[in-house]
């Protein structure tokens, strides 16, 4: 591929952003819905969420129990693999470091698989979830998170493409290995780094060769 | 080269199929098969380096090898939709890199059961892949394909998806007009509601495997009612454009 390829007549028709995008996105300011399959509706006294697999205290809350956690307001930028990006989202929840703190990680624990309602799966080296990098959020704009943007909870990893950002999360499984969730299987990056645009497996394999 | 990286198309051919859809026909230099649902992402670059991507699902079956139609509608402001409605003809070269996405896919087996897919506007599009696969396969499983547009000239494949209903006796077409019908017409006038939707249903003595494309809205609504109405969860595949879907 010529990198000096271009297509003539061709030029930005959208107002230039004050936001440095990450490669191939682009800004938007309302917020798309993407999801695989239907949205699960989730009655809250049946709701529960835990941390389990490699720690020294496995978890799991009521939504009583998790909404006494401490609570924190996050503004981050989030970026979807499908190229868009949005900026200054304001969100309230509670820290992935205060719920690992209350579980305590075993030594041999290093990656993370997200399992949701509805069956969805995703994997996270578990150091993108601590340091104040994740959280599980329960308010978007000062409202309750609604079903189809992952309502009543779900897991927030703003550095990371949003499908690791696991919608209706339901428990959090502390692994020594890594393995591929629900997307990851079927193709995409076992990390997701939008600044390094690693949206595919191949870009994985490109990264590690050194070829990108 | 890997399987994912960048190449250069070139635009065979342009088919003006509505007023706000075009198909883009391209011949692709590293073609490989890909699964009926499929998109590939597609990246316009200005003289100046500014570049913009967006992903389009591919319309044409695997059996066109070499090939991919790309169906493309309009969006108001949409900086690439517009770039290629205005000023891509053939001849001219695009960089497109896929084909991605391996969930929203329907797998053609001799033994596929029955079928129902669900499009809104130009959600029809990977739908078609399925179709045109299935067609070419010769496949007789049971198959409804519910399509959901505004007008009468909205419809994307019209001609085509009349012949293959014709020529098919296990396939079904069911249009439903939401906002203005053709003259004469007895079909569906209305939104995907639970009454439609049970009376699609009706027509399957098995549970079918679900494929819904279209507008969030459409596909929020279409997806919760069949689960409501008893179709598991696992069985409804769906792809949804967002609001700012270009």
């Amino acid at each position: 591929m010529q990198n000096s390829f271009f297509n003539r007549g061709f030029q930005r028709k959208r107002p230039a952003t004050a936001h440095v995008l990450p490669p191939g996105q682009y800004e938007t300011q309302d917020f798309p819905v993407l999801s695989a399959g239907p949205t699960p509706r989730l009655s809250l006294d049946r709701w529960s969420f835990g941390l389990d697999g490699l720690v020294s205290s496995a978890q799991q809350w009521s939504w009583a129990e998790f909404n006494a956690l401490p609570q924190q307001d996050f503004t981050v930028d989030i970026h979807c693999v499908t190229q868009w990006s949005k900026f200054g989202t304001q969100w309230r929840g509670v820290s992935l470091d205060t719920l690992l703190e209350l579980a305590g990680p075993t030594t041999e624990a290093h990656y993370v698989m997200a399992h949701c309602y509805g069956g969805y799966t995703t994997n996270l080296p578990l150091t993108d979830l601590t340091g104040g990098k994740a959280f599980i959020g329960l308010q978007y704009d000062g409202q309750p998170l609604t079903p189809d943007h992952g309502g009543p909870a779900r897991l927030v990893v703003p550095h990371l493409y949003f499908w690791k950002s696991a919608k209706w999360v339901q428990r959090l499984e502390l692994r020594a290995e890594d393995a591929p969730g629900f997307w990851e299987r079927a193709g995409y990056s076992m990390y997701g780094d939008p600044w390094k645009e690693q949206r595919y497996l191949d870009d994985d394999e490109d990264l590690a060769a050194g070829t990108r | 080269m890997s399987r994912l990286d960048w190449q250069l198309a070139t635009v065979e051919k342009v088919v003006t199929e509505t007023p706000r859809v075009k198909i883009f026909l391209l011949r692709l230099p590293h073609w490989t098969p890909h699964q009926p649902g499929q998109h590939y992402t597609l990246r316009l670059t200005a003289p100046d380096g500014y570049q913009a991507q967006r992903s389009y699902s591919v319309a044409s079956p695997p059996e066109q090898t070499g090939q991919i139609a790309l169906t493309v509608e309009l969006v108001e402001d949409g900086e690439v939709s517009s770039y290629l409605f205005e000023g891509v003809e053939s001849g001219d070269q695009l960089e497109v890199r896929g084909p991605i996405g391996g969930y929203f896919v329907w797998e053609a087996t001799p033994e596929a059961g029955p079928l129902l897919l669900v499009a809104g506007g130009s959600g029809v599009v990977p739908l078609m892949a399925m179709l045109r696969h299935r067609q070419r396969r010769g496949l007789r499983n049971p198959t409804v394909l519910l399509y959901s547009v505004r007008t009468p000239q909205d419809v994307i494949y019209h001609r085509e998806l009349l012949s293959m209903a014709a020529a098919d006796a296990s396939f079904t077409l069911l249009l439903t007009f939401t906002r203005a019908a053709p003259p004469q017409w007895t079909g569906y006038q209305r939104r995907l509601d639970a009454g439609l939707l049970t009376e699609v249903l009706n027509r399957f003595s098995a549970a079918p495997a679900c494929f819904i494309c279209g507008p969030t809205g459409l596909v929020e609504a279409a997806a919760s009612r069949l689960a409501a109405l008893g179709v598991p969860p696992e069985a409804i595949r769906t792809e949804r454009f967002g609001p700012s879907g270009t």
